[in-house]
């Protein structure tokens, strides 16, 4: 299996060429090029899960693989950095997922970005992001992945950027590449930790045997923990921040400043499952501390609640969308929590958040394409301009639906069958945080069908002026493609590829909380639909009687004034005032004295300087007869 | 009768401080070149005299002063194109104008 490292390479290629080219590409080709590249990755990495998937089970476990392996830098006997592939049957349903979603945005950007200024730049930035995408989920070790971890982070960031013209779009992508390189740093404080205790990078090693740092690191705690939770809590700091875990979610969604495709592809389906990924990697090292995992429970299901309502009152249809991949994120990592490695039952919520990752990163990116077609066929992003869309867009209408109704938890669309098997999981390990989350769901099927109705029925809208059109086949052809996907995934047999041990696992609903969920799902639907079917003052009504509440959700529960206050009032006026007054007062001052010092001296004797080369005969001779003097005088 | 070696030195010192004071007087260049010729024959001189006198069997001063005279001609072509190019730019070799560089 030599040729996955062409998974890899292939899009690397397609960035240099693309990149280094740049406008001397007609755009078209450069599109074309950039899909094509894509096309064979995408082939290469399903021949990669076909040949994983068909091969002999060994003790009833698909075996994994590093077919490439280099070891790039080796610090001590024990301890070097590899750069390699590992395949394994979470990284290659990783495979899957990135370059389906990446080849869709791919396609679809065609239509959606056709005439934009840096066309090329932009093929090469998606191309970056897949190899690194890519390169992060066959890591065969911690700190490669890290390295590709930053890689992301930077593609993200320079295609939130990508119209660097507009000031919005600049500060949020500032913004996400320094909230998430404040969780990088926990990141890497905690790798250090891990690996200075285990004495490897090596994910195969670290997690065959999973109880190491705690034996190494044996009685040693800081502030009442011990050395495993610390590292393993930095490390889900490092996930959290990537996975817009609140308190550190600011960044997503204003990462929504960026071109449509790239919010599908980078900040609903590939690069924010990132975290969940890194947990699912580290899961048996996670099971070590439980105290972490009861970490990630809660921060993920404080996450999920706290998206979900947030989402209720937001009005740009982009910023619903990522409220909403906030909130279902923050179902897989709460299934991750509440998962544990001791049999298969145990280990449900593991092969449920994977699931979870599968359907969400189709449903979601297939959410993300249909609204950039509504947003090129209305030229706006907010829900006031839209409303009875469906006559005119019946493709982009279908397809939504589909995706709504999987979201919400319907059966049988994909996203009931990996919500239920989250939501049994939870159930079975706390009722608490099982009936919390069935809330969240309910949410969930509330906001998602607030947003279908005032984007496709509402009222209807004046077309004397403008009439919206249905986005063209490039654009289409995609959002049909995940819909179909979005319809089926359901049925794969999941649990039979992926569990938490690699034993075969059998899916099978509990019905108690399938049907509970269908029917909180099923009122939430009716009441949306209640209150959104038709253009009424209900929305309105009930907005006026909790104005309180819905201006402080419509803020976000203001943590972005927290944060700006924090940064602002606090830390730059401080900590940084002082220490920028002790800089320029003190070590600058140190060496302004030194230069002054110089010239002042300097100037005092550069008359000796005169030019005068007789001059200076003369100085020399008196010099050596004074030398000679001295010496004869002392050898009398 | 073989001539004394003070004479020899005598003679190198007057000639020594002859260079000495001719470099310091002479504003022409030419001539303070011709006073350091002076002044390096001086040297030679006596490093052929004090071989001759205190190391009559041996050679090394003989060869010193055979060096420091072939030194002294490649120094000279180099102090002529020196003193040339320095009269391309201010047409004179007046050293007392040669202060363009100071500090």
């Amino acid at each position: 299996m030599e040729y996955t490292i062409f998974i890899l390479l292939l899009p690397l290629a397609m960035f240099l060429l693309l990149g280094l080219l740049d406008t001397k590409l007609k755009p078209r080709v450069a599109g074309i090029l950039g899909t094509l590249g894509m096309t064979v990755c995408t082939a290469l990495a399903y021949y990669t899960a076909y040949l994983f998937f068909t091969q002999s089970r060994v003790d009833g476990v698909y075996p994994s693989h590093t077919p490439v392996n280099y070891e790039w830098l080796r610090f001590t006997e024990h301890l070097h950095i590899d750069l390699g592939i590992y395949l394994d049957p979470i990284s290659v349903m990783m495979l899957v997922v990135i370059t389906t979603v990446s080849l869709m945005v791919h396609i679809y950007s065609l239509g959606y970005m056709h005439g934009e200024k840096g066309f090329q730049r932009y093929y090469a930035f998606l191309s970056l992001f897949s190899m690194s995408m890519l390169g992060l989920v066959v890591a065969t070790n911690i700190f490669q992945m890290y390295i590709f971890w930053e890689l992301v982070g930077v593609s993200s960031y320079l295609l939130i950027g990508f119209y660097y013209t507009k000031p919005a779009a600049i500060a949020a992508s500032k913004k996400a590449f320094i909230v998430t390189r404040f969780a990088d740093l926990g990141f890497l404080i905690g790798i250090l930790i891990l690996s200075f205790f285990t004495k490897t990078f090596d994910f195969a090693t670290l997690t065959a045997n999973p109880s190491a740092i705690i034996t190494e690191s044996a009685g040693m705690t800081f502030m009442g923990c011990s050395v495993a939770s610390w590292a393993l809590a930095l490390i889900f700091m490092g996930g959290a921040g990537k996975s817009a875990m609140f308190p550190l979610h600011i960044w997503l969604p204003d990462a929504m400043e960026g071109p449509t495709p790239v919010s599908a592809l980078i900040h609903a389906a590939t690069m924010v499952v990132a975290g969940v990924y890194l947990v699912a990697r580290l899961f048996p090292v996670y099971c070590v501390t439980p105290e972490v995992l009861d970490l990630i429970t809660t921060v993920g299901a404080i996450t999920a609640l706290y998206a979900a309502i947030v989402a209720c009152v937001q009005t740009d249809i982009k910023r619903v969308l990522a409220f909403s991949t906030i909130s279902q994120i923050a179902f897989m990592i709460v299934a991750l929590g509440v998962a544990s490695d001791t049999d298969l039952h145990a280990g449900l919520g593991y092969m449920a958040s994977m699931f979870h990752l599968f359907t969400h990163a189709m449903f979601k990116a297939l959410l993300f394409l249909g609204a950039g077609a509504i947003i090129h066929a209305v030229h706006s992003n907010e829900m006031s301009e839209m409303g009875g869309l469906r006559k005119y867009m019946p493709i982009t209408h279908i397809t939504f639906l589909i995706a709504c109704l999987a979201i919400a938890g319907i059966p049988p669309f994909s996203g009931f069958f990996s919500k239920d098997e989250i939501l049994t999981a939870v159930m079975h390990k706390s009722t608490f945080w099982g009936i919390w989350m069935t809330i969240v769901a309910g949410l969930t099927a509330f906001y998602m069908f607030r947003l279908y109705f005032r984007i496709f029925w509402w009222k209807e809208t004046d077309c004397s002026h403008h009439t919206p059109h249905e986005a063209p086949l490039t654009m289409t052809l995609p959002l049909i493609f995940l819909a179909v996907v979005t319809c089926v995934a359901g049925f794969i047999p999941f649990g039979e590829l992926v569990s938490v041990n690699g034993q075969p696992y059998h899916i099978h609903l509990d019905m108690s909380v399938a049907t509970t969920s269908i029917i909180v799902a099923v009122c939430a639907i009716l009441l949306a639909t209640w209150m959104y079917l038709k253009e009424n003052n209900k929305p309105g009504n009930i907005e006026k009687a909790t104005s309180v509440l819905h201006r402080a959700a419509y803020r976000r529960f203001y943590i972005d004034e927290i944060y700006l206050f924090i940064t602002h009032k606090i830390i730059f006026n401080l900590i940084c005032r002082p220490i920028a007054w002790f800089d320029r007062h003190i070590i600058d001052g140190t060496m302004d004295m030194f230069a002054n010092v110089t010239q002042c001296v300097s100037a005092r004797i550069k008359g000796l300087q005169s030019g005068s080369v007789q001059g200076y005969v003369w100085l020399i001779l008196i010099g050596s007869l004074l030398v000679a003097t001295i010496t004869i005088c002392c050898c009398l | 009768m073989e001539t004394p070696m003070m004479y020899y030195i005598v003679i190198s010192l007057v000639m020594f401080f002859a260079g000495v004071y001719g470099f310091m007087t002479r504003k022409n260049m030419l001539m303070m070149l011709i006073s350091i010729e002076l002044m390096l024959n001086a040297v030679d001189i006596n490093f052929a005299v004090f071989n001759r006198f205190l190391f009559p069997g041996q050679m090394e001063g003989m060869i010193f002063s055979i060096f420091a005279i072939a030194i002294a001609a490649a120094e000279t072509a180099i102090a002529i194109a020196i003193i040339i190019n320095i009269y391309r730019h201010i047409r004179n070799i007046d050293a007392d104008n040669l202060d363009d560089m100071k500090y």
